[in-house]
């Protein structure tokens, strides 16, 4: 496809003997917002995680496949994985800030992947203003991020993904721990990042993939079932599954 | 009817045993208090015990057992707080780290004159430290290790996979992110685990027996080669071991006062790292 920024081709993966995705090929285009639908244990997380590689971590974990960034292949050896972490930014279902202050959870990521010292008080305050978060906080930078609210926490953990700049933000269900003015102010924080962020969101809630999405996903039992505009999903599903799906007949 | 009697019956025994052990402790306390304080003074704690120890102080067992609790320390929180993180952090599950965990279990087990004897067999004789306070204070690191690497462990399950991916997806390594992140938020577990510890350590006498503790030296140990006095092996010696029993019995139970307050100072200090990081989450 062109345009495609991020894609995954023949992707299997198993935990231990099961299989958790079945060949998997999508690919999500450039600057605009995908959201993957599904019931729970459809594998649309396990997908998310698996491009910026957090199954690392799990022994019993194995990928088969490709997944790519632009032509980089992720699971290439030679590709370090701090690197595509940090192209790849993620944001996750409940907000975890970090158990320092406001500032330094947003420090954090620049120091560690060695931006000049300098420049890192302005570019925190960017990552703040784009997430609308920082005429809320200008004044109390020095304070522990987790006495913000649950929302505000979560605009945190956005910034904190966008202060490094990264091409794609992936997003787990970011909403899921939220009240509805919260979840809002998220929907149209990511409405806004993706002039310059590719953006995946996994997400239960059908409003919110059709206020938020350019395209949908719809995937079940590990397999991916219908891709499309979001339009095209929502209006006009081809699958029999997809119709019961967005539907409302089982999930 | 039936069932309230045998509800009244349970709270009654429930509370009588708690009010039981609560008797014996104050019973203890008391005990030692009221017949230790006599003989406390600001000089049995700053003087050199004098006339065959029937008179003066015990400066030089407090100097002894802060020494080899700080030797004690300095040996078994790096060892025993590092192969916690390889466990917990590191380590996939595996039958390798089964035995190591299966193993460390029972290091927790073994009596402590065991200890002694491996110390004195180890440091003492195989890597020809000498009875010293480095001998002993080393035994009593391996004594306390198996305790420290659980009490790190459980400290580290505490911290939620949450933080871990926080920043690995900023892009941390896995050191990056148990040095900055998951050490840091475990400290205080760690931290009362390690002192709890070392409370039980530097009260310990059969692990020092062999190892390095003197009956009487004339002087404070200064150096972590030469023998040293302790509080819990100068109140045994003072209780079974001296000629004159009955005269140096107030000095015995002085000593016990003082050891007692300096166990429960570590302890005050635990209790209030755990209370702080309480109100603090």
């Amino acid at each position: 496809m062109e345009n495609s920024k991020l894609s995954a081709h023949h992707v299997n993966l198993y935990f231990g003997k099961k299989q958790v995705l079945k060949n998997i090929n999508i690919d999500f285009p450039k600057k605009q917002v995908t959201a993957l639908i599904g019931p729970s244990g459809c594998g649309k997380s396990t997908l998310l995680r698996s491009f910026n590689r957090m199954h690392d971590l799990s022994a019993d974990a194995k990928v088969e496949g490709q997944l790519m960034l632009d032509d980089m292949d992720l699971y290439d050896k030679k590709n370090s994985v701090t690197d595509i972490r940090r192209r790849i930014g993620m944001v996750f279902q409940k907000p975890n800030p970090l158990p320092k202050s406001i500032y330094e959870n947003l420090s954090y990521g620049l120091n560690i992947h060695n931006f000049p010292k300098k420049e890192i008080a302005q570019l925190i305050e960017n990552a703040l203003q784009e997430s609308y978060l920082w005429d809320e906080v200008k004044d109390e930078l020095k304070k522990p991020a987790v006495t913000l609210s649950g929302g505000q926490q979560q605009r945190l953990c956005i910034a904190r993904a966008v202060v490094l700049r990264p091409e794609v933000i992936l997003m787990d269900e970011p909403c899921s721990a939220l009240d509805p003015i919260s979840t809002s102010k998220i929907e149209e924080l990511i409405i806004k990042l993706k002039k310059d962020y590719t953006i995946v969101i996994v997400t239960h809630n059908m409003q919110q993939a059709q206020r938020i999405s350019d395209k949908v996903a719809f995937m079940y039992l590990g397999e991916l079932i219908e891709f499309g505009t979001c339009d095209a999903i929502f209006q006009h599903p081809k699958q029999e599954l997809t119709k019961n799906y967005v539907g409302g007949h089982f999930g | 009817m039936k069932k309230k009697f045998s509800h009244l019956i349970n709270w009654i025994l429930l509370i009588g045993s708690t009010f039981l052990v609560c008797t014996f402790l104050g019973i203890i306390l008391w005990d030692i208090f009221s017949k230790g304080a006599p003989a406390l003074s600001w000089d049995f704690i700053t003087q050199y015990p004098t006339n065959g120890m029937t008179k003066g102080g015990i400066l030089p067992a407090m100097v002894g057992t802060v020494l080899l609790t700080f030797i004690t320390t300095l040996f078994a929180v790096p060892f025993g707080v590092s192969c916690a993180v390889y466990l917990n952090e590191y380590a996939k599950p595996s039958l390798l780290t089964n035995i190591i965990r299966a193993s460390i279990r029972n290091l927790a087990g073994i009596p402590s004159i065991i200890y002694g004897l491996f110390g004195l067999a180890l440091f003492v004789q195989g890597l020809h430290f000498g009875t010293s306070v480095l001998s002993a204070g080393l035994t009593l690191g391996l004594l306390s290790l198996p305790y420290i690497i659980t009490t790190t462990e459980e400290a580290l399950k505490r911290i939620p996979n949450s933080m871990r991916e926080a920043t690995l997806a900023l892009g941390a390594t896995q050191f990056e992110t148990i040095k900055d992140v998951i050490l840091p938020k475990a400290l205080p577990g760690i931290l009362t685990g390690v002192i709890l510890t070392l409370s039980r350590a530097a009260g310990e006498t059969a692990p020092i027996l062999f190892t390095g503790v003197a009956f009487y030296i004339n002087g404070v140990t200064t150096s972590v080669n030469q023998e040293f006095m302790a509080l819990p092996y100068h109140l045994y010696m003072l209780s079974t071991q001296h000629s004159a029993i009955e005269t140096v019995r107030p000095l015995a139970y002085a000593t016990a006062v003082v050891l007692i307050i300096l166990v429960f100072m570590l302890n005050t200090v635990a209790f209030i790292i755990r209370f702080k990081y309480r109100t603090q989450d």
